[in-house]
């Protein structure tokens, strides 16, 4: 065994674990721009806002800080219902939603980073929990629980939300929402609640997802910019509606960008994902794994 | 108006504003001055094709980059003339709103968006790698503080905003001519209805690039001279995020659908951001972005030219309506 086949398996088991953790991040815009073509550019605001509740959570109380985003998921749901309202009634109903749509999402990002700037101001926070410093060895191949556990809980999220949308009747609804919206009065579900509702839930998801990501890397409010690109490529590269394809895409890209971390340089990580991005937009719009 | 009629009108105006300059007697006039000019020209370029053919473009800040960076590379090559620099970074800009326009032509709505986000980390990639002209660590554009001409010792920043005033009437001009021309009729049925447009046999493909192409160039021409203005450039200012921001915020909140949208947009955003940077701090500028943008869209969808028709009793639907009435008989 050479080091390059060292650092290659390694960087591949790294990737996995990142690409875990990018799913739960981007699960979030599978549903609300995959499922209910909302594009809500302003996730990865939530999710640094989702950061900052467990850091609060966590400094001043001490709970664990996936506990934590576990506690805030309520709030993040009621959060998540209320921007979808007044999205619809300002955009949607009017079928403006292409332009200004956007530009709303566009200008809550902002806002939402610059409140946690006033708020938190510009310094790293990070969290304290037992197994953030404890690294895993077999062999020669290194398992930092700092990135284990993320993916593990990103893991259980994206399977907990298969299992929700193909079982549960509220889950059938919001698959159903992006096949035909109309349809969906005939089984006397009122659309633009079913959508609330999945909204919601794509909002919920942006608590965890921010709690994984300050246990894997301190965190400053604008870090979120970082992952607007990442989040929509991933989607795209899934095939928009599918979870399963996001799980897959998030590996892809985390594998991908850590290859390219190990063998180039990290300055070169964020080309190759976008790049990748780009030549699937330009060639494959539907994505790798869409009709 | 004619258009020459236009240009000079505006030529007038922009030598009051400059002999207002002159009259303060104040360099920062001419700093402050000079940022709202630019982003009078980024957001007309943006505009031309945001509000005109309905794509957005969230990588705005990579055009003004890549012509701010061609304006380094130029220097470290061959030191050139300011107005020659706009020029070549207008060309530079302009192929890469024309590559980009090649590379989406399939996308529509918020894919060309996303599209165009992506495309603005790979460059700023290409660039914070590319030693030559500094990589991350930027590069130093060492200027002389005056300009001789005819003898006359003129300070440098006082022809910076004198190049950026022209090359604001310019780009106004430029869009006013594109609005009022098949080509502006044409952006406007691809922003009503693509499909549509395609249908009654409107080069769709044709015009679009000549939009990427027009807006990149624009954008470029007013991030060429930057180097020479701050004096030291580093991509992550260069591409910096309030670039995209405000190139969409200003057409938004000014209104999309004519060239005054932009420039009433600018100058009140610009003007209010810099009062904001000197008063309370650079982090509230983004905060009241973000704010005036979403209220914007919210409440008064069709800008502060939009207000402006609705306080005269004269919304765009309503006219047509009139007219359409009057023309029955």
């Amino acid at each position: 065994m050479g080091v390059t086949t060292d650092l290659f398996i390694n960087a591949i088991i790294a990737g996995i674990l990142l690409g875990g953790f990018y799913a739960a991040v981007t699960i979030g815009i599978s549903i609300s721009f995959g499922i209910l073509d909302i594009v809500n550019i302003a996730h990865p605001a939530f999710v640094i806002l989702g950061s900052y509740i467990a850091y609060l959570l966590n400094v001043s109380l001490g709970i664990d800080p996936i506990l934590a985003s576990v506690v805030a998921l309520p709030a993040f749901f009621a959060l998540g219902m209320a921007v979808y309202q007044l999205y619809y009634s300002s955009f949607e109903k009017f079928g403006q939603e292409a332009l200004r749509g956007l530009a709303f999402f566009f200008g809550l990002l902002f806002i939402t980073e610059v409140v946690l700037i006033l708020a938190f101001g510009v310094d790293y926070r990070y969290v304290h929990t037992p197994y953030i410093d404890t690294t895993l060895h077999f062999g020669f191949v290194d398992i930092p629980l700092r990135m284990l556990v993320p993916c593990v809980v990103a893991l259980l999220l994206v399977v907990g939300l298969i299992i929700y949308l193909g079982r549960t009747f509220t889950g059938r609804a919001i698959m159903a929402v992006a096949q035909d919206q109309h349809a969906l009065k005939f089984v006397s579900a009122d659309p633009i609640k079913i959508k609330r509702i999945a909204f919601g839930i794509s909002i919920a998801t942006a608590s965890i997802a921010g709690a994984l990501l300050i246990v894997i890397q301190p965190v400053e409010p604008s870090v979120g910019r970082e992952y607007i690109g990442r989040v929509f490529a991933i989607c795209v590269l899934g095939g928009m509606q599918s979870l399963p394809g996001t799980l897959i895409g998030a590996m892809l890209l985390g594998i991908m960008e850590s290859l390219t971390a190990t063998f180039y340089g990290p300055s070169w990580a964020p080309a190759v994902a976008f790049g990748f991005l780009l030549l699937t937009l330009a060639f494959r719009p539907q994505g790798l794994f869409g009709r | 108006m004619k258009s020459p009629v236009f240009f000079l009108v505006w030529i007038v105006v922009a030598a009051i504003v400059f002999a207002f300059g002159l009259y303060l007697k104040n360099d920062y006039f001419f700093f402050a001055g000079y940022t709202v000019l630019q982003y009078v020209v980024l957001a007309t370029g943006w505009n031309i094709l945001g509000g005109y053919t309905g794509y957005v473009n969230f990588g705005s800040a990579a055009f003004f980059a890549m012509g701010a960076y061609a304006s380094v590379v130029m220097h470290k090559v061959a030191p050139l003339p300011v107005p020659l620099l706009i020029i070549i970074g207008g060309i530079v800009s302009g192929l890469v709103g024309l590559g980009m326009g090649y590379l989406t032509l399939r996308l529509r709505g918020a894919f060309f968006a996303i599209a165009t986000l992506a495309l603005a980390v790979v460059l700023q990639t290409l660039i914070v790698n590319w030693d030559f002209v500094g990589g991350s660590r930027g590069a130093y554009i060492i200027r002389p503080n005056t300009l001789d001409i005819a003898g006359l010792q003129i300070p440098y920043i006082e022809y910076l905003f004198a190049l950026m005033l022209i090359l604001a009437v310019c780009a106004l001009t430029v869009a006013r001519i594109v609005e009022r021309s098949r080509l502006g009729f044409g952006f406007a049925t691809i922003r009503d209805d693509e499909v549509a447009a395609e249908a009654c046999g409107v080069p769709t493909l044709r015009l679009k690039l000549m939009a990427t192409t027009l807006s990149g160039a624009l954008m470029g021409m007013a991030g060429a001279p930057f180097p020479y203005y701050i004096g030291y450039l580093q991509p992550s200012s260069a591409f910096g995020l309030e670039y995209a921001v405000n190139s969409i915020a200003m057409p938004m909140i000014g209104g999309t659908t004519s060239w005054v949208g932009p420039l009433i947009g600018a100058i009140v955003l610009g003007t209010l951001q810099q009062v904001a940077t000197v008063t309370i701090s650079s982090a509230v500028n983004l905060l009241i972005v973000g704010l005036l943008l979403t209220g914007f869209v919210i409440i008064a969808p069709n800008g502060i030219l939009g207000l402006i028709h609705k306080f005269r009793g004269q919304s765009d639907a309503d006219k047509v309506g009139r007219r359409v009435i009057r023309e029955t008989p």
